[in-house]
């Protein structure tokens, strides 16, 4: 049996403990904002926050989350009540398909929650990891800088201005 | 040898740097040389650029001279040391900021004896202990490919020295104590290809300084010693002597394809520090390239591998009895990509036994992997694999590393693994 | 109807009343692109229209005033979906978010065929728009039928009807009375642009609140009661088989049953975790190549020496005496590209009661449902295909083939809804690549530097292998006995396929255009995004700078001396203008270059200028800035324009400058990211501008993939200003 606290709520599972934690996010927890883009730790479509640290939960079995917190987008905010991240990102209309922007959330929410006061350079570092295949990188980018700036704080150096 | 000990050794030794000092005050002195009017980059020879281009390669100068954000030669790279964090200078030929008023003398003084153009010691991180067999011609065409690369204004940081390291005097003592310049001749017995890769290799390549172990002072230790295995940022450099650990033999053709490609096939890919000097063979002279390997290949001729390829072990079911935290966190995290039938493997990359980390005698590179992974060295198509630093915790990669060890190495049994999860991390920041 | 069908919560019993277009009506749509769907039966009416006049085909009003909008094209991420929501909304008189939109879906909605070639808002957004007029009009004439006025003293706002002395009426109950079985009128007017509130604005897509927030929205989040969990069995890469030992996988835990037909084969299970591990295991058996697959992968070069059907598609002599007095000729190529979706293909299927259903992102569900039919031997009217989204496509993928193999494996489970999820390798190996090509364009100069004479050559394999019948899914060469695939056919111009933009807008008095049609195929290959137009720009536009050069000329100017089309130039000026092309200063290493085309030669006029730095040493480009002037025609979303722009740009730059695909004889040797690189973060443009020139009143212009190719030739110019701006011995 194993305790997982997902966005607050804890759930008990009789599930192996070596399945990786996105299935058991989408298959038994019905929280679809991950998404399967590899299984391979390649795309960062996978992305979820363990303890505020953004990692694929598609390699990261359940077993290893202990008493870890996994925050997933759901997490972050609703369609009628949206967080600010997920506000940047709409008043930015970044997505295309949308299939990568949970994971690029929850990696901006990452960046974000270390400084509200990154440089281009470590804003660029931070979303590396995550592939967009629709090519919305520029959107992507101004969101995640007006989150910042929603927060108080700004990306110091930003290759376009926040309007 | 217990921590009084240790102590009792450092205070001797700083009292005897201290005698240096006193001693070599004079000597220390090195007069500035004048500055230059930074020469017009169309005034050089093109083919000289081009063949300094490729011996910077060989040299993997950049590596330590980019800026941190990667701009080639602008300096700010932070190199660790033992004595504190010295960061790579600029060696762009902007005046104020780079090389660009150096002379072709101040150039080759630095090179050669390790002292800057205003008559200041440079630290041996910079590794002009290997410089000296560098021919005159050699560094004319570095000095010219140098000369002609984009001025970029930037100052490094300054370097974070623990005292009194800070001041550069000492290390005329240091230099004195320590650099031994040999004469390499050419030896008519082996080949030119052999000749030529250990002229690279133990000169402008630098091989040692990762790959041989240093002593208390950071000299590197030579003659039987060298090629023992070093450490370089936080990763262990493996012997590449007679006590390689690798399982497979670095055959010519083996070690050619590893420092064009980053990846071989028998063995794994170039990892850590290793990443960026394959790729900047991937970039050099392919002969030159080859004359490397075939050096090397010779200086582990009497490795175990090579006179027999072992039958690598897969001890699954006793692994997974003596780690089974270790074998859950590998099937959940690792299995998807390394264990048979993954695409991965059937796709060829090569299998986790093959990889010399599991060989090695402490885990440390092993570790390193785990919580960095990979990145392709060479080109952005290339081994890759996530890093595991955030979402697992120092008992976790120490398990899965334990098991890994149990269930493919060959060497005895790492200890204390946790702490150096813990001791790695820190390095690595 | 089954029940998972009458499940379409949004439109209760509604649906059920709507009778559907006979299927013999449902033409063979062969395989072209954006092309098929049934014949046009009403000339006169716009848009697909002239193919389903009848307005409850396209809208319908529920007695709680909501508006269902039915399109049979589908949403790619492109947007499309709020825009036709914009356009009914509009043009009804409606609040916006009181429509409901029902995409593609064979037991709903009018077969238009294929989504593809920019041609959504062309052919179903025109459509839309017409007929809530019609109905808006229809609605009013009721209302003044029963008021006794003339209809044209009344006027509507959101959902109701007014007319003098307080008269209202709802939409909803005047619909209640009116009947929408009715054929659409030609000469209904589109509201006047000052009365309109949505059309043109940029107004917020529809579908995000629900994306970003991790509300199930792709077919991949779909969960039904009892659903099972599915893993096809391949090997490594298309042209390959694999003997996968099955009694192992029998025993394997967690996979409750290995469905097998004929040398086709999967595992299905309660649980995903447990399948994926039970691949590793079917994937140790052993894999040889498909004996019937060629065992030849041409690079580019290697395409000059296929068998080919050449056909000239253009050829004028215009001005037979001009005399040349400068030559020159190029070459240009493009390798095998992949598709490479971010989420792997997807598609739940559920056979009950002698009938299938299909949940796919394919971009034509109504070929999809043929090519099923014939499959499992069914008749095409016992098969449903519904549309749900997927990751974006950009082109032929392995949407279809997926929707195949879902099917199979639910016939052989009836009752059961199969959920079957393709592995990233396998989409990596197995999709159809977007093929390679070559162009070799000859040009002549006068002594004005004019171009007189021009010759473009093009070669390619086919653009289209979109499944029209069960031997275009993978999984029908599986079965026994195997179905054949369909015969490649060149796609015909104006389209085009692999000669897509091969012949010029610009007015050159002499040309021939030669089309070489490769009708071998030693790698699977299909629609990829812009189709031969990405390369034939590329080649246009990259050649028209070495003119300019030759010539003596600024890229610009060159450009708009050629032209005649005022729009052309009108993007050119906006682009040059906003980028600052004449200010602009050089450095060391860094350059600008230009490009532009109309897509199609009748879709969007796009150019773009790029500012590229190249860093020596780092072989690394950096972009500093593009800018890009774009004229839709009528922009129905001003942003969703910016928005596919932006993305083509960013997309393109990785097709142009990352992306190869491999093979090594046996298989494709790219199976993952880490083999099949793309664009990341660190290289992604610095900053990117899109102008919108709207046209209003004139029809809408295809937009979804007129950057390709323009970034293409841009970066190629760029990259070439770059080297010979005083390069310090770039190496
Ligand atoms: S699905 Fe986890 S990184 Fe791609
Ligand atoms: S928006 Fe489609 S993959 Fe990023």
């Amino acid at each position: 049996m194993i305790d997982l606290t997902v966005n607050g709520a804890t759930t008990r599972l009789d599930i192996d403990p070596a399945t990786p934690l996105l299935y058991v996010l989408r298959d038994d927890l019905g929280l679809h904002a991950a998404k399967f883009g590899c299984g391979l730790g390649q795309c960062g479509a996978c992305t979820v926050l363990v303890d505020d640290q953004p990692v694929f939960s598609c390699v990261l079995p359940i077993g290893a989350i202990g008493t870890r917190k996994v925050t997933t987008v759901e997490g972050l905010g609703t369609a009628a009540k949206p967080g600010d991240v997920q506000r940047a990102f709409l008043h930015e209309q970044a997505a295309q398909c949308g299939y990568c922007i949970p994971g690029m959330m929850a990696r901006a929410q990452g960046l974000l929650r270390k400084t509200v006061t990154p440089t281009e350079d470590e804003l660029r570092t931070a979303m590396a990891p995550s592939l967009c295949r629709c090519g919305t990188h520029m959107r992507i980018l101004r969101a995640v800088r007006r989150a910042a700036v929603m927060r108080g704080g700004g990306v110091v150096d930003a290759a376009e201005p926040v309007t | 040898m217990n921590r009084s000990g240790i102590t009792r050794k450092l205070v001797w030794a700083v009292v005897a740097l201290c005698v240096c000092v006193l001693i070599f005050a004079i000597l220390a002195y090195r007069p500035a040389i004048a500055t230059v009017t930074r020469p017009d980059p169309r005034l050089f020879d093109p083919a000289l650029v081009v063949r300094g281009a490729n011996l910077a390669r060989l040299g993997n100068c950049v590596s330590c001279h980019q800026s941190a954000s990667g701009r080639p030669y602008a300096g700010g790279y932070p190199v660790k040391t033992p004595f504190g964090t010295i960061y790579g200078s600029n060696i762009t030929p902007d005046p104020a900021t780079g090389i660009g008023a150096w002379s072709p003398t101040a150039f080759r003084r630095a090179m050669r004896e390790g002292v800057g153009r205003d008559g200041s010691h440079l630290y041996p991180a910079f590794p002009y202990t290997h410089y000296a067999n560098v021919t005159e011609s050699d560094l004319g065409a570095l000095y010219a490919f140098l000369m002609t690369r984009p001025a970029v204004r930037s100052v490094p940081p300054a370097n974070t020295m623990i005292p009194p390291l800070g001041f550069r005097p000492l290390l005329a003592g240091w230099k004195l104590l320590f650099v031994r310049p040999q004469r390499i001749t050419p030896d008519a017995n082996q080949s030119a290809a052999w000749n030529r890769g250990r002229d690279i290799g133990e000169t402008l390549a630098h091989c040692t300084a990762c790959h041989s172990p240093r002593g208390l002072f950071q000299q590197e230790k030579r003659g039987a010693q060298a090629y023992d295995g070093g450490w370089s940022g936080g990763w262990y450099a493996p012997p590449i002597n007679a006590h390689s650990p690798a399982v497979q033999a670095w055959t010519v053709e083996r070690l050619d394809a590893y420092f064009r490609t980053g990846l071989s096939t028998a063995h794994a890919a170039a990892a850590g520090p290793m990443g960026s000097v394959t790729y900047n063979l991937a970039r050099a002279a392919p002969t030159d390239v080859r004359a490397l390997a075939t050096y090397y290949a010779w200086q582990m001729r009497d490795a175990p591998a090579a006179r027999l390829e072992p039958p690598l072990p897969d001890r699954q079911a006793l692994a997974s009895q003596g780690h089974p935290d270790g074998a859950q966190l590998y099937e959940g995290a690792c299995a998807v990509c390394h264990e048979p039938g993954a695409a991965m493997m059937v796709a060829g990359r090569p299998a986790l036994p093959l990889g010399t980390p599991l060989h090695e005698d402490n885990p440390r590179d092993t570790i390193q992997i785990v919580l960095k992974g990979l990145h392709p060295p060479v080109s952005p198509r290339g081994p890759y694999m996530p890093a595991f630093a955030d979402a697992l915790d120092d008992r976790q990669v120490a398990e899965i590393v334990a098991y890994l060890q149990m269930r493919h190495g060959t060497g005895p049994a790492w200890k204390n693994l946790e702490k150096d999860v813990a001791k790695a991390r820190k390095e690595g920041e | 109807m089954s029940s998972v069908a009458s499940r379409r919560d949004v439109l209760g019993g509604l649906l059920v009343a709507f009778s559907l277009a006979p299927s013999t009506a449902l033409a063979q749509t062969g395989g072209g692109e954006g092309s098929g769907g049934p014949p046009t039966i009403a000339p006169d009416l716009p848009g697909t229209l002239a193919k389903f006049p009848n307005l409850d085909a396209w809208i319908r009003i529920a007695p709680d005033g909501r508006v269902t909008v039915f399109t049979g094209k589908v949403e790619l991420g492109t947007g499309v979906k709020t825009a036709m929501a914009q356009l009914a909304a509009d043009e009804l008189d409606v609040a916006i978010d009181r429509i409901d939109l029902i995409t593609a879906d064979t037991g709903l909605t009018p077969n238009e065929g294929v989504t593809a070639g920019s041609q959504t808002l062309e052919q179903s957004g025109t459509a839309i728009a017409n007929a809530a007029a019609n109905v808006r009009l229809l609605l009013a004439e009721a209302a003044a039928t029963r008021w006794g006025v003339m209809a044209t003293t009344l006027f509507t706002r959101d959902g109701l009807v007014l007319g003098g002395q307080g008269k209202r009426a709802t939409y909803a109950e005047l619909a209640a009375s009116t009947s929408l079985a009715v054929r659409a009128r030609a000469d209904v007017p589109r509201k006047r642009r000052e009365a309109r509130q949505l059309i043109g604005r940029p107004v917020p897509r529809v579908d995000l609140p629900a994306k970003l927030t991790g509300l199930p929205s792709y077919v991949h989040d779909m969960r039904l009661p009892g659903m099972v969990h599915a893993r096809v069995l391949r090997g490594p890469s298309s042209g390959t088989q694999l003997t996968p030992e099955l009694s192992a996988l029998r025993r394997q835990p967690g996979v409750a049953r290995v469905v097998q037909v004929g040398r086709f084969a999967a595992i299905v299970g309660p649980r995903e975790w447990p399948l994926e591990q039970a691949l590793r295991v079917a994937n140790r058996g052993r894999w040889v190549r498909d004996p019937s697959v060629p065992a030849l992968f041409p690079m580019p070069a290697g395409l000059l020496d296929m068998r080919r059907e050449s056909q000239v598609i253009n050829n004028r002599r215009d001005d037979p005496g001009a005399r040349g007095v400068q030559q020159l000729s190029a070459r240009y190529d493009r390798p095998y590209l992949m598709h490479g979706a971010i989420g792997p293909s997807c598609a739940v299927a559920l056979f009950a009661e002698d009938r299938l259903t299909v949940w796919t992102h394919s971009q034509g569900v109504e070929p999809l449902r043929q090519a099923i039919a014939e499959l499992l031997a069914i008749p095409a009217d016992r098969v449903r295909c519904v549309h749900r989204e997927g990751a974006g496509c950009y082109g032929h993928n392995g949407a279809d083939d997926v929707a195949g193999d879902a099917a199979l494996i639910a016939r052989a489970m009836p009752g059961v809804p199969v959920r079957l999820q393709w592995s990233r390798e396998q989409e990596h190996g197995w999709e159809p690549l977007g093929p390679a090509m070559l162009a070799q364009v000859d040009a002549t100069l006068d002594a004005s530097g004019r171009i007189v004479d021009w010759r473009h050559q093009v070669w390619s394999n086919t653009h289209s292998t979109r499944p029209v019948a069960a031997g275009d899914l993978l999984a029908g060469a599986e079965v026994v006995p195997p179905f054949k695939p369909t015969p490649p056919k060149p796609i015909p111009q104006p389209n085009g396929g692999g000669d897509r933009n091969a012949i010029p807008l610009y007015r050159f008095p002499n040309q021939t255009i030669v089309s070489h049609f490769l009708p071998d195929m030693p790698v699977r290959v299909s629609a990829l995004r812009g189709l031969g137009a990405h390369l034939n720009i590329f080649a246009l536009e990259s050649f028209m700078d070495e003119l300019a050069a030759a010539a003596g000329r600024d890229p610009v100017a060159f450009r708009l001396a050629h032209l005649e089309d005022p729009r052309a130039a009108a993007v050119i000026r906006q682009a040059a203008a906003r980028f600052g092309w004449a200010r602009y200063r050089s450095a060391p290493n860094r350059g600008r270059g230009f490009a532009f085309a109309r897509y199609k030669n009748h879709g969007a006029y796009c150019a773009i200028a790029l500012d590229v730095e190249r860093v020596p040493d780092e072989g690394r480009l950096i972009v500093h800035r593009a800018v890009a002037a774009v004229d839709s025609g009528e922009a129905v979303n001003p942003d969703g324009i910016r928005n596919q722009v932006e993305g083509g740009i960013v997309q393109s730059l990785s097709w142009t400058a990352f992306e190869a695909a491999g093979h090594d004889g046996a298989r494709r040797t790219d199976y993952d990211w880490s083999t099949y690189p793309i664009l990341r973060f660190a290289d992604a443009p610095r900053s990117v501008t899109v102008e919108v020139i709207d046209r209003l009143g004139t029809p809408f212009l295809g937009t979804g993939e007129c950057a390709q190719g323009p970034t293409a030739a841009a970066l190629a110019n760029a990259l070439a200003s770059a080297t010979g701006s005083g390069c310090e011995v770039c190496l």
